[in-house]
């Protein structure tokens, strides 16, 4: 049987997480602010929270400059397009792992983990000569190929969690019926894991849309994401930090969207497994 | 009938084929770093494009380190990603003799190349071979709050020395009305602090290393360097200045909360444009200090453009360089957005200019910061490098990274400054051993 909580204790955790809440949110928000600010607004000193005079002048600048919507697009397919791959081959391979396992799944599963480990200017050179071989600088396939690569080990495990809290039974009741592996897949495992499946699936979107390093290092004109286009308003000497901000603003506005929509399914994704 | 009209139909297809590449354009690929006149390039650039129909211009635009890690990627590779790179003098030399840039030999007849700025051609050339065209140059010069200085009874020389500058710090530090007497870099980095302290440490007789490339932190030289440095930030800087960079004192000083900034000459314009600055009108400028060793703490540095050795477009690539970096384009941005604007620093005509010196109150004291700078000689005892703030071997871009961090604590007041320079002189050696400098 569940405790039961005081309102008093109640009170003081809604007040806790809406001060750590806003807390995690307020260099967000103060970006978004300063992107409204003009640039002697923006340096103010004590700092103005709200813009003392309103413009739209960094956006307008900032479009001027650059072409968002090209890197906007770049961005989409990157994510949208790893993340599909992804799943195209996690799916099958959380499968097996979690209803087939053989004696070493477990050291594989922390093999495919400790990649994620390594520094990932250590394969740079590597990296690029293959990119470079193969054709693949500055293409969104190869982009796409490498957000995959790196992200596979996260879906693959967060799947895998997730296929482990199916019951066993319900899949051999269909063998019993006489379906085939890819009918299992595809008509009784899917169907049930569709909430891990997009939780898997949006924060895997959510890491390549952020992804800095690799989108950064192999594009260069046509392939380069918003993370490319944020990069471009950064400068050790003479730095305009409204339109700074405003790209920034550009940038994260998406995400921020999506992640405020599938906030539901984020928290269920990141918990997997913590409960029995 | 039929089969006519599909071999009419093919034959135009392998015409225009064929005739394809004689009208294909030829697109070059242009890494820049994001400042003022870098982006006003961009915009400049129909001038070209017009008189050169097959050339298109794609922009990489990126913050300078970020650049600078992408474009060695790709140089040192070949990967031939880029057709022209924005690159520093530090990296010139040093790319120059590893067979990574292409000698700019063709850069056309109305070039001029005898009007660029001595010290800065000397600083982008090897083996007297221009290996990159300057777009603007720059030195490091003191900026200074004219209001402040009569208030407190003084008169800023136009060269001043070190103890000056104490003097007048001092003077000028108003704690209670949130005035810093001056504000210096203090956030780690080679380009950062470690560009401020080795110009510096110049004027006061030390040097990174030895005609032996024995490291010298030990030396007295660096001692006092040091010690000057953090005492006079201690007693006169601003609050936190162990993490301030260029933006950060530029904040402070178009703020009104610096008597003195020496930095960058490319601030001028910043802390001058009343839309951006509270002090627009109150700023004078000098020289860099000295301590009459014959050696002033300014620095030499231009963004210059290079093709690189991978690139397949290098008569294109030459075409926009020398376009790029033409007394044509200076005249191009003074029409259009005023002399004032036009990139400062690499041509000794403009520097005739009495427009140009009209509009642009720092231009004297920039181009004489300019010509006191002498990257093949840049200390007063010898040295066996080139680089007036930086020493131009591969090894530099690290070791300066971690001696900035040294020099950063002890600003900050976690490390003593002998301990500082006594690690170092540590880190400088192990290096230098490695790199098989010294045994």
């Amino acid at each position: 049987m569940a405790r039961a909580i005081s309102p008093q204790k109640k009170w003081t955790f809604t007040i806790l997480a809406w001060v750590v809440a806003l807390i995690l949110f307020f260099p967000i928000l103060w970006t978004i602010l300063t992107a409204f600010k003009t640039e002697g607004d923006a340096i103010l000193f004590p700092p103005a929270f709200l813009p003392p005079h309103w413009t739209l002048e960094n956006f307008v600048t900032v479009q001027t400059r650059s072409d968002y919507f090209k890197h906007f697009f770049n961005s989409m397919v990157i994510s949208i397009g790893s993340s599909l791959i992804g799943l195209v081959i996690a799916v099958p391979a959380a499968w097996s792992m979690a209803f087939a396992p053989a004696k070493r799944t477990k050291d594989i599963l922390m093999w495919m983990l400790s990649t994620k480990m390594m520094p990932a200017v250590g394969v740079l050179v590597p990296i690029y000569l293959i990119f470079k071989n193969l054709g693949l600088l500055d293409t969104l396939t190869g982009l796409t190929g490498i957000m995959t690569l790196i992200n596979l080990p996260i879906m693959v495990w967060m799947l895998y969690t997730y296929f482990r809290e199916i019951p066993v039974d319900i899949l051999e009741a269909s063998r019993m019926d006489g379906a085939v592996l890819w009918k299992e897949i595809v008509y009784v495992l899917l169907p049930m894991a569709i909430p891990g499946i997009a939780s898997t699936m949006l924060l895997n979107i959510i890491l390549a849309w952020n992804e800095a390093f690799w989108t950064l290092n192999l594009s260069a004109a046509n392939a380069a994401p918003l993370t490319a286009f944020i990069a471009s308003y950064s400068s050790p000497e003479g730095l305009f930090w409204a339109k700074l901000s405003a790209a920034s603003t550009l940038a994260i506005a998406p995400i921020l969207v999506i992640g405020w929509f599938s906030q539901k399914q984020l928290v269920r994704g990141m918990t997997f497994g913590a409960v029995k | 009938m039929k089969l006519n009209r599909h071999l009419a139909s093919i034959a135009s297809l392998v015409a225009i084929a064929a005739a394809g590449p004689a009208l294909a354009e030829t697109t070059l690929t242009i890494a820049t770093v994001n400042n003022g006149d870098m982006v006003r390039m961009q915009s400049m650039t129909d001038d070209f494009t017009k008189a050169n129909p097959d050339i298109k211009l794609e922009w990489v635009t990126l913050e300078e380190n970020v650049l600078r890690q992408k474009v060695t990627t790709d140089i040192a590779t070949k990967g031939g990603q880029y057709d022209v790179l924005t690159i520093g003098t530090y990296e010139v030399p040093i790319w120059a003799k590893k067979g990574w840039l292409v000698p700019l030999d063709n850069l056309g007849a109305d070039y001029n190349v005898d009007d660029l700025l001595p010290a800065i051609r000397n600083g982008l050339s090897a083996d007297g071979k221009l290996y990159a065209s300057p777009f603007y140059g720059e030195s490091s010069y003191v900026m200074y709050r004219k209001d402040l200085f009569e208030k407190a009874g003084l008169t800023m020389p136009d060269k001043p020395t070190w103890d000056f500058i104490k003097q007048a710090a001092d003077k000028i530090t108003d704690r209670a009305n949130g005035i810093n007497g001056i504000c210096l870099r203090g956030k780690a980095g080679w380009g950062e602090n470690m560009a401020f302290l080795t110009a510096m440490s110049n004027s006061f007789g030390a040097r990174w290393f030895d005609e032996k490339w024995q490291p010298q932190f030990d030396q007295p030289e660096w001692k006092s360097t040091l010690q000057f440095y953090v005492d006079l930030m201690k007693a006169d800087g601003p609050a936190g200045s162990s993490s301030n960079g260029f933006n950060e004192n530029l904040t402070l000083f178009q703020q009104g909360k610096c008597g003195m900034w020496i930095d960058a000459t490319v601030a001028g314009s910043f802390v001058t444009d009343p839309k951006a600055s509270t002090v627009a009108d109150k700023v004078g400028f000098a020289l860099a200090p000295d301590n009459g060793l014959g050696k002033r703490g300014n620095w030499l540095w231009a963004w210059s453009l290079a093709v690189p050795a991978g690139s397949a477009k290098i008569d294109a690539a030459e075409k926009f360089i020398s376009w790029a970096t033409s007394a044509h384009y200076t005249d191009l941005v003074a029409a259009k957005d005023g002399w004032a604007n036009v990139p400062p620093g690499t041509r000794t005509s403009l520097y005739k200019n009495a427009d140009y010196l009209k509009a642009a109150p720092f231009a004297q004291m920039t181009i004489d910061s300019i010509n006191t700078a002498d990257p093949t000689k840049p200390t007063v005892k010898p040295v066996p490098y080139t680089g007036v703030q930086f020493v131009a071997i591969p090894e530099f871009q690290g070791l300066g990274d971690t001696v900035g961090k040294l020099f950063s604590a002890a600003l900050a007041g976690q490390s003593s400054v002998d301990d500082a320079l006594k690690s170092a002189q540590d880190v400088a050696t192990r290096t230098m051993t490695k790199g098989g400098y010294i045994k």
